[in-house]
């Protein structure tokens, strides 16, 4: 493994390396439930929350976790996090926990959480696990965002619920519907590497006027 | 790449490990975990209750469209008593909230119903005066129909508005192609499973309940209700 600078930690998760566009990490979740901006918010926090916490407690147990269970330990560690974290939107937020659904409970099994700890938080101390995960928490939540503003922008003409455009929008129903997910996806992807494609090609373009330069 | 750094020895060439010590990590893990998830629990559990107990009497005042108290009854034995019987977990017994005036004399029903739907249940109140033979009105507590276009049945007023004062048995009929009677009650567009299935979830219910309803006498607690 590298070293890493922490700020390279903290960084890496929101964009370079985002857990949902570049990794393709967690796409249960940002498919299921980024219908709306709310719903994307909630799940990005809660599985923040899961995240920071579990990382936290690998990287301080890493040395008592035997390597031959480290796997049902970290399973056990998230499990307890996410329980955690449904019973808390169920009191706080209990409109989102209900729109939510069983999205909740499966954070357990988002596997962006588990890779964090199998990668990262169990070989390193606490304080680069804490800013990886803060990063890939980050990363995480805005790219649900991204795809619940898109969705709830276009499938209900509103954001946050606070309609945008006049009575006389028609929705696109499907945007919020389960396609929607894939459409708005497929679409992110599309424009991000366009714009990865432009910087690469203006990089080179550059790169070459500066030779061209040179030899003049 | 200088900077390799060199592995940590517990994933190179480890000595084997006891089976007592992975017992014991995982069993000391669990019972943390356990212990943990009993104290959020105990926390969290009386805000979760009160929010069901409120959402429960809103939606029971809102569909008896008048009275401000109502009364828990359950069904026991094919009729309605206000007694919880001795030993019976209320939770798993079948309700129905009568309404009370502000005079104290009853005033409507509410019936709970439920019925599968175009993906999942769908469980709604609706207030029934037995009185007039009427509905007062309906609420839809909990759909996963598909958004925008079932979950109408909860979202769109005009379409949850029209069960007051309708008469039952209900009958469905297309928007816009109703000959005005009192049992008609629209459809909606794009959705006609699940309106279909809020009108049968009520029928339903009221065919089942209709008798109890009728037979009940407040006041005659416990066993009076079964007087027919």
């Amino acid at each position: 493994m590298k070293a890493t600078t922490p700020t390279q930690d903290l960084m890496r998760g929101i964009w370079r390396e985002n857990p949902v566009l570049v990794q393709m990490l967690g796409l249960c979740p940002a498919l299921a439930v980024t219908n709306t901006v709310a719903n994307s918010l909630a799940m990005g926090i809660a599985t923040f929350f899961v995240l920071l916490g579990s990382s936290l407690l690998v990287s301080l147990l890493r040395h008592l976790i035997p390597n031959e269970v480290r796997i049902s330990a970290y399973i056990l560690i998230i499990a307890t996090f996410v329980t955690v974290a449904e019973m808390g939107l169920e009191a706080i937020v209990p409109e989102v926990h209900k729109a939510l659904g069983a999205f909740i409970a499966l954070i357990v099994v988002n596997c962006m959480i588990l890779g964090r700890q199998e990668a990262f938080a169990s070989k390193r101390p606490v304080g680069r696990a804490l800013l990886d995960a803060v990063g890939t928490g980050v990363g995480f939540l805005i790219a649900l965002f991204l795809m619940g503003a898109f969705r709830e922008i276009i499938g209900m003409g509103s954001f946050l619920g606070q309609p945008l455009f006049g009575p006389h929008y028609e929705p696109w129903v499907v945007m919020i519907l389960p396609p929607g997910g894939f459409l708005t996806l497929g679409a992110l992807l599309i424009a991000l590497s366009w714009f990865q494609k432009r910087r690469a090609a203006g990089a080179a373009t550059a790169a070459a006027l500066a030779a061209e330069g040179g030899a003049a | 790449m200088s900077a390799e750094v060199t592995p940590s020895p517990e994933f190179d060439e480890a000595p084997p490990v006891s089976p007592f010590k992975l017992l014991g990590t995982l069993g000391i893990a669990g019972a943390l975990a356990g212990l943990l998830l009993v104290t959020v629990f105990q926390i969290t559990q009386p805000s979760i209750q009160a929010y069901k107990a409120k959402v429960l009497r809103q939606a029971v005042l809102e569909v008896l469209g008048g009275p401000q108290e109502y009364e828990t009854l359950y069904v026991v034995d094919g009729a309605l008593t206000n007694e919880l019987p001795a030993g019976a977990d209320a939770r798993a017994l079948e309700k129905v909230y009568l309404g009370i005036d502000e005079d104290g004399s009853p005033d409507g029903f509410a019936i709970p119903a439920a019925k599968p739907g175009f993906q999942d249940v769908v469980s709604l109140i609706f207030g029934y005066d037995p009185a007039t033979g009427q509905l007062r009105g309906m609420k839809v507590l909990a759909n996963k129909e598909t958004p925008g276009l079932g979950d109408s049945i909860e979202k769109k007023a005009w379409f949850t508005g029209q069960f007051a004062g309708r008469s039952v048995p209900l009958v469905a009929v297309k928007k816009g192609t109703g000959s005005g009677d009192a049992t008609e009650v629209d459809m909606i567009t794009g959705a006609t499973i699940s309106s279909r299935t809020v009108i049968k979830a009520i029928n339903e219910a009221l065919e089942r309940v209709r008798g109890m309803v009728d037979a009940y006498r407040p006041g005659a607690a416990g066993a009076g209700g079964a007087e027919r």
